[in-house]
């Protein structure tokens, strides 16, 4: 139907990556007791980011073909 | 649960996704084919991840987190017994009926197969349970953000409301699946952590199972003979045929709210995948829920702290979030929380609006229009579903089992109708008139079961055993009227069934796919792999 619907994905998970990493890098390491002393904003937010170019990359690559 | 700008900020991006693919859609659906049914022109993978999501509404999640702190593994059975086995099936032997006879809808198939009557009794059956249902998610929602954080209830159920139906209006099936793909993923991204922090607290599966209040919760299989020896109280007749057969094909087979995904697709072995790719995350999505459920029970046995109240159970998901979730990942579950209820109604809306618009309005209201009277009606169908799912979600907040009312319709409606199906797809012989008689005493025997049951004339453990044996009531009701009636009326000539019954119809051929793209071998390797699990967690 035109849209590829890899590339919204790939950017709103790029963009919550960057979100959660920044964020988890900046806040006050005292609220991750909940999660049992784990930065778990670093490391979801970094698995959250490959992801979402992971499917980036996929949507550029079909593009690309098919524009050719 | 406090909540930073960031949690608000994620929340808000999602939203603004899920309104931008529907305004990206505006512009091509220009038929009523585009709007109902994305102009069949959508990948196997798509459709497959969005069969998989449609079906993952506010009680799938949080329900069967629910469940699982109240029974145990036992709601495995759920999963590993009744999805697997039923979406293999409807992939391998009933998609080529639907999606090679060109059908609309599920209603529409049992007009060629069966005759008009028969039809339309299943399409207002159908669209009147749609619209039960449909409130549901939203009431699920907005009593959530009620007791989390403190929002309106009334507010929650409007806003969430007017932004699926904006996207829906906007680009029809098409934006709908396009959003359950996303909501699929953001589920999944949102609820994994939730597994692995809960396993990580409790001290991996060994600290699981000895936190556990007796050992039967950590068993799928083990305590299956006896109803007294599980806590659901049903035993293993019930269980395998009530839940195993007759409710489970009876939903994955004939409920039109996840069929849809499968005629989207855009080639028969695309839409025979739909089901099977769909089956490989819900075979794995007991980690998601059932995981969180017996985390949150082996922390709190006792009942004090995280699943106290007469709703308790129902907390165990989002309370495990506010256990376990910092700031930031936070949004990300809350976000994952909503996109299951938009995706639940969302699938709905758009079963609904189809089955309206072609099986009643087009049929009996105002036949012969152009296409675009229809495309029109759509959207506002879609605006009417709703309109009254917001409706329902008042009227469910004055019940208080969402489980029980969710299964009892599908022992009302889909039970009998999937031997309607069994029969018209794989015995020739079945008359025309047989289908709206069986369907219709099916239906009346669940009512009839139903009635005795809630006037204490016949006793159940629980209600969802009672629910089981409805459905298996009502199944056996309608199979012996449908095959009565049959041999008491014409059949219908073969020339006629061809594409619409098994013996009659030339088998898809799929020599010319390679092996991991053909149905059956998909369909084997899936269940192996299920077994598999079965006997892991026995």
């Amino acid at each position: 139907m035109g849209l590829d619907i890899r590339l919204p994905i790939g950017i709103i998970f790029t963009l919550y990556g960057g979100v959660l990493i920044i964020y988890g890098a900046v806040a006050d390491p005292a609220i991750f007791v909940n999660s049992l002393g784990v930065n778990i904003d670093i490391w979801w937010g970094a698995a959250m980011l490959l992801f979402g170019l992971f499917m980036g990359i996929l949507a550029f690559r079909a593009s690309h073909r098919g524009a050719s | 649960m406090h909540l930073h700008f960031v949690d608000y900020a994620i929340i808000a991006i999602y939203f603004v996704f899920v309104l931008g693919i529907g305004f990206a859609l505006r512009g091509r659906m220009k038929t009523s084919d585009d709007f109902f049914l994305s102009g069949r022109s959508i990948p196997g993978w798509v459709t497959g991840l969005a069969f998989m999501s449609a079906n993952l509404g506010a009680l799938e999640v949080m329900g069967h987190a629910a469940n699982a702190a109240k029974y145990g593994m036992f709601v495995n059975h759920f999963y590993w017994l009744a999805a697997i086995p039923a979406m293999c099936f409807v992939g391998v032997f009933m998609m080529p009926f639907y999606y090679g006879s060109k059908v609309r809808s599920v209603p529409e198939y049992l007009r060629k197969r069966y005759d008009e009557k028969t039809r339309t009794l299943n399409a207002l059956s159908f669209a009147l349970m749609t619209l039960l249902v449909s409130g549901i998610d939203l009431y699920a929602m907005a009593i959530l953000f009620q007791r989390l954080l403190n929002w309106p209830f009334g507010g929650c159920v409007v806003a969430s409301a007017a932004v699926v139906a904006i996207y829906i209006y906007l680009g029809g099936l098409t934006s709908s699946i396009y959003n359950e793909v996303l909501q699929f993923f953001l589920i999944v991204f949102g609820f994994l952590p939730l597994a692995i922090l809960g396993l990580k607290a409790v001290g991996g599966f060994a600290g699981l199972e000895a936190k556990l209040p007796n050992a039967g919760y950590a068993h799928t299989w083990a305590n299956i003979w006896h109803a007294s020896q599980n806590p659901m109280g049903i035993n293993w007749f019930g269980t395998i045929f009530g839940l195993g057969f007759v409710l489970s094909f009876g939903y994955w087979c004939t409920d039109f709210l996840v069929v849809q995904r499968g005629l989207a697709a855009k080639d028969m072995p695309s839409a025979q995948r739909t089901p099977l790719i769909a089956a490989v995350p819900k075979m794995f999505f007991p980690l998601m829920v059932v995981l969180p459920g017996l985390v949150a029970i082996a922390l709190d046995p006792s009942r004090t702290k995280y699943l106290s109240g007469p709703q308790g159970y129902n907390n165990a998901l989002p309370a495990m979030l506010g256990k376990f979730y910092p700031s930031g990942l936070l949004g990300i579950g809350l976000t994952a929380l909503m996109a299951s209820f938009m995706s639940g109604m969302a699938g709905n809306v758009t079963a609904f609006n189809t089955v309206w618009t072609f099986d009643i309005y087009q049929t009996h209201v105002n036949p012969g229009k152009p296409d675009r009277h229809y495309l029109n009606m759509g959207r506002f169908a879609t605006v009417f579903a709703v309109a009254v799912g917001i409706g329902t979600a008042f009227i469910v907040l004055k019940f208080n089992n969402l489980m029980d009312y969710l299964q009892l319709l599908f022992a009302f409606f889909n039970a009998p109708l999937f031997g309607t199906f069994l029969l018209g797809m794989f015995w020739k012989r079945t008359s025309a008139h047989s289908g709206f008689w069986g369907l219709l005493s099916g239906i009346l025997a669940a009512a009839t079961h139903y009635t005795l049951y809630h006037f204490h004339v016949i006793f159940y453990p629980t209600d969802m055993a009672a629910n089981f044996y409805q459905a298996i009531w009502a199944f056996s009701v309608c199979v012996v009227v449908t095959v009565v009636v049959t041999l008491f009326t014409e059949p219908r000539k073969e020339e006629e069934l061809v594409g619409l019954v098994y013996s009659l119809t030339p088998k898809p051929r799929n020599q010319d796919l390679p092996w991991y793209e053909r149905p059956g071998i998909l369909a084997i390797g899936i269940l192996a792999l299920c077994a598999v699990l079965n006997i892991i967690f026995w």
